[in-house]
């Protein structure tokens, strides 16, 4: 009987949302969308005010300098916004620690014993796996990708090690260490913008040529500092879920 | 269609999250509900032949129709959140496990401590 009243519920309340967008002149159907009526075409043209054309490879200096439009918008017109995104991503890892955390840990048994194969073909992946997080976020600005996704990469290659290995520990002080240092380079950056420059995270660095590597100013400066923060708060994550009270 | 798809994912994870009792199944339906609205944010930004909104040596101008860039870093940001939320909740749920010895919500009881 619950479920069925649930059933109802979800279904009228699908097919009303499916009714108000249908009905909404505002809601563009699929595929149909015109970037010439939204503000994400200044977005893409670099430049709020005026009318430019941007050319991969030979536009100098422009408004943001990443050639990723995406990475253009988080790390450098809504940057702000991705602090508190840093934030919340800290406060959850916080939360976690307060929730999971003892004063003496031990690693939590697997049932299975790792065989030789295991452990070394995880540590050759390890490698792998590492170098590939860490090209992510050094390309952020260029190519898909950046500090959240590399971020989880090396957090998801240290997971690894952990999963094929039941004797294995990272070290956990260093790692918050790590993630202090990130997090407060990161505002220690948007305070020299701040009171040297014009405003909070501003881009105070040459931008560059689009599509260099070493373009856009102080973007691939933020984009690793928050991949290093990220990695080293779900590192720190993992380590709490696959740790126990030692009795 | 793929906006319809994503409603319906969302109701899914809606449906879960009404019916189940179990922390865990909870936690995923509240997952589920959360990829439903990140693809349906996404959809409003597909443009129709359109490519991803970076600039390369192929496509190095805005010419060549590119989607919209800005859902995908609103989504970005949901994500981020998303993956704070769940390792929050499955923290709980193992402090529930190891205090009750169940993740089924019917089961605990209160003489239970």
């Amino acid at each position: 009987m619950k479920r069925f009243l649930a059933f109802v519920l979800v279904a009228v309340l699908g097919v009303l949302i499916v009714l108000s967008l249908n009905s909404n002149s505002l809601f563009v159907p699929y595929g149909e969308t015109d970037l010439a009526n939204r503000v994400s075409e200044e977005y893409i043209d670099r430049s709020v005010t005026e009318e430019t054309t941007v050319i991969y490879g030979e536009s100098i200096d422009l408004e943001s300098g990443p050639a990723n439009t995406v990475t253009a918008i988080v790390a450098d017109y809504r940057s702000f916004d991705t602090l508190g995104e840093v934030t919340v991503l800290f406060v959850s890892s916080l939360g976690v620690a307060l929730l999971l955390g003892t004063l003496s840990s031990e690693r939590m048994k697997l049932n299975f014993k790792p065989n030789f194969m295991l452990k070394t073909g995880s540590r050759l992946l390890f490698g792998v796996i590492l170098m590939t997080g860490v090209y992510v976020i050094a390309h952020g600005h260029l190519t898909p990708g950046g500090g959240f996704p590399g971020g989880t990469m090396i957090a998801s290659s240290i997971l690894l090690l952990y999963l094929s290995d039941d004797s294995f520990r990272t070290k956990v002080k260093s790692f918050k260490a790590l993630e202090s240092v990130a997090g407060s380079l990161y505002v220690l950056l948007g305070l020299v913008g701040l009171f040297l420059f014009d405003y909070f995270l501003v881009n105070f660095l040459d931008n560059g040529v689009l599509g260099d590597l070493f373009s856009s100013g102080i973007i691939p400066i933020v984009y690793s500092l928050i991949g290093l923060k990220v990695g080293s708060e779900i590192s720190g994550i993992i380590d709490h879920f696959l740790t126990e009270e030692r009795v | 269609m793929l906006q319809y798809t994503a409603i319906a994912l969302m109701m899914v994870g809606l449906y879960g999250l009404l019916t189940q009792r179990n922390v865990i199944k909870i936690i995923i339906s509240l997952n589920v509900l959360e990829i439903g609205l990140n693809i349906f944010i996404i959809s409003i930004g597909y443009v129709q032949d359109g490519v991803a909104p970076i600039f390369t040596g192929v496509y190095s101008t805005p010419s060549v129709g590119f989607v919209d860039p800005l859902p995908q870093a609103l989504v970005l940001t949901a994500i981020v959140i998303g993956v704070g939320t769940t390792a929050l909740g499955l923290a709980l749920a193992k402090n529930i496990y190891n205090k009750y010895g169940t993740y089924d919500l019917d089961e605990m009881k209160e003489g239970q401590l």
